[in-house]
């Protein structure tokens, strides 16, 4: 069941990466392997099988609602690389 | 043709917890500035873990019940990924297919008498974003992220409300309910408490829902209401000139109270569900959730139909009195203490404290005025101790002392003079310190019957019987 090469520019889209053809059709080949391989695992009869939700039994750890200081804005905006009024600077919108 | 308006409601709820849903970061930063309560888990810096806050699932339960959902003993968490610059991860922390609870209405009262049940299709746990302002004129989008992290409720309606008014009055009855269970300040204006419309139009009898159009960015209840009247008014004009409908999403212009069309989102199944890997079922036990709700109080919808079948109070009263918590709390102390006819309780609360209260900005569990002092003060204009007018002076006593009336009526001599001496004392005072007024009155005028009494009660500090005064005025002035 291979992908169609819209299906793999779509995906690419999805997460912002940008291909060059020769990619697009390595990436094909290799996303269709991996949907073969579970079409295959599709193909075992799991009716006896109760539906798993997690892969871990255990239960998440919960912590009380007491607050404490972060980072500050000093600190985060050395990720910034362009900043105004103490905020992430980043090109407008245009609509 | 006669058409049927169709319309769901997704709003979006902030939890007033004290701290963000999977970091330990301030959860309110209304008085803070930008990008100061952020920390590498809500930033979504490279090996951090999110672990949940206790307080989230809590009040996350408290909602459900309160709206009849089925609360699950699992739920789990997932990704939904999108980038977007106000999501610094690239992903959403959200529930998906097995969220915190399952199913739930809200009965809604509307105007008529009748009720309209709302249903929820999907109550769910999730994180929200940070803000971005968008300035095209400085050429630039600046970004906040205080708001990442910062726990919320999604709520989905079906599509079961049939008028812009019926939307804002479920928007008002949600409003109301998240204030009186206490897990949200549900302040529109603030973004507590967020709703987008969905609208469509069918023929009425028709069973089948037309293509909907998504209204965003209403940010009041008066906001929604016009916005959907106004898109209903749109889809009524484009089906009777033949057109059809597109899915829109739409934009409130608050300032020119009109709709605007916004460019088209991403659709589902972009969003690439998965169950998110760092976080583990959340398990809530039997133990747990009795704990939970253990305080869990009577709603105010239920309050108020037992005031109107209960106490036999008028509905205007009813609805006042269940407007909020702390004043239907102290409402309801008050009728207990007091014992006696509860509308006049109702009168006191609604004329006088309530006036009281929204000049000092304070709620009712707030002043030094307790129902029972309140009760008091009723039972004390009963006896007559103490006339009305005292009474209302020894309200604004109260709570400006912290004492009790009777304490203060003792003290300060306030109790009423029946005394028929005394006051037909002061009257012949009064009577020879006007002799104008006297001859004035003898000659026909005798509207100043009142100005006389006044001056009787004014000597008197306003603790005379009234009436008594006035019958020895018109004894002595025959």
């Amino acid at each position: 069941m291979p992908l169609t090469l819209q299906e793999v520019e779509h995906i690419a889209k999805l997460a912002r990466l940008e291909l060059t053809d020769e990619e697009k059709t390595r990436y094909r080949e290799q996303l269709s392997a991996i949907l073969d391989h579970v079409a295959q695992l599709q193909k075992l009869d799991t009716s006896s099988v109760p539906p798993l939700a997690g892969m871990s039994g255990s239960e998440s750890h919960l912590r009380p609602d007491l607050a404490r200081p972060g980072l500050g804005a000093a600190e985060l905006l050395k990720n910034a690389p362009a900043q105004a009024d103490a905020q992430f600077k980043i090109p407008p919108v245009f609509e | 043709m006669e058409y049927e308006v169709v319309i769901g409601l997704e709003t979006h709820i902030q939890l007033n917890t004290e701290t963000k849903i999977f970091c330990s970061c301030k959860a309110d930063s209304s008085l803070d500035a930008p990008n100061t309560n952020v920390c590498p888990v809500c930033m979504g810096m490279p090996g951090v873990l999110p672990v949940l806050n206790s307080r989230v699932v809590e009040k996350g339960v408290v909602l459900a019940t309160a709206m009849n959902a089925d609360v699950q003993s699992t739920s789990f968490f997932d990704r939904k990924n999108y980038f977007y610059p106000d999501l610094p991860k690239g992903y959403q922390i959200s529930q998906y297919d097995r969220p915190l609870a399952k199913g739930g209405y809200m009965d809604v009262p509307q105007a008529d008498g009748s009720t309209r049940r709302v249903t929820i299709w999907k109550l769910h746990l999730e994180e929200d974003a940070g803000k971005t302002k968008n300035d095209p004129a400085a050429g630039r989008r600046l970004i906040d992220f205080n708001r990442c992290g910062v726990p919320l409720v999604e709520m989905v309606t079906g599509p079961d409300i049939r008028s812009a008014d019926e939307a804002a009055n479920y928007l008002t009855r949600l409003r109301q309910l998240l204030r009186w269970i206490g897990v949200s300040e549900a302040d529109m204006e603030k973004g507590h408490l967020r709703c987008d419309a969905n609208v469509s139009l069918r023929p009425r009898g028709a069973t089948h829902l037309n293509t909907k159009t998504e209204i965003k960015n209403v940010n009041s209840i008066e906001a929604v209401r016009t916005a959907i009247g106004k898109e209903i008014e749109r889809q009524t004009r484009e089906y009777e000139s033949g057109n059809k409908i597109e899915a829109w999403t739409l934009e409130w212009d608050e300032d020119s109270q009109s709709l605007k069309k916004m460019r088209s989102k991403e659709t589902e199944a972009d969003y690439r569900y998965f169950r998110e890997p760092d976080l583990l079922p959340v398990q809530l036990s039997g133990e747990w959730k009795s704990q939970i709700l253990a305080e869990f109080p009577e709603l105010p919808l239920v309050r108020r139909a037992r005031f109107i079948n209960d106490y036999g109070l008028p509905e205007y009263d009813a609805e006042i009195l269940t407007a909020e918590r702390s004043l239907s709390d102290y409402f309801e102390s008050a009728v207990k203490s007091y014992g006696g006819d509860v509308k006049r309780v109702s009168n006191w609360l609604m004329n006088d404290v309530m006036r009281m209260l929204n000049d000092s900005g304070k709620t009712a569990g707030e002043i030094a005025l307790t129902p029972l002092y309140l009760a008091e003060i009723i039972k004390l204009v009963d006896s007559g101790t103490v006339n009305t007018n005292t009474a209302k002076g020894l309200l604004q006593k109260v709570v400006a002392t912290g004492k009790s009336p009777a304490e203060i009526v003792k003290s300060e001599g306030l109790a009423k003079v029946s005394d028929d001496s005394a006051i037909r004392a002061v009257v012949e005072q009064v009577m020879a310190e006007a002799p104008g007024e006297v001859a004035a009155y003898k000659s026909g005028k005798v509207g100043l019957m009142g100005w006389f009494v006044g001056q009787v009660m004014k000597k008197m500090q306003g603790k005379a019987d009234a009436q008594k005064a006035r019958i020895i005025f018109e004894e002595l002035l025959k």
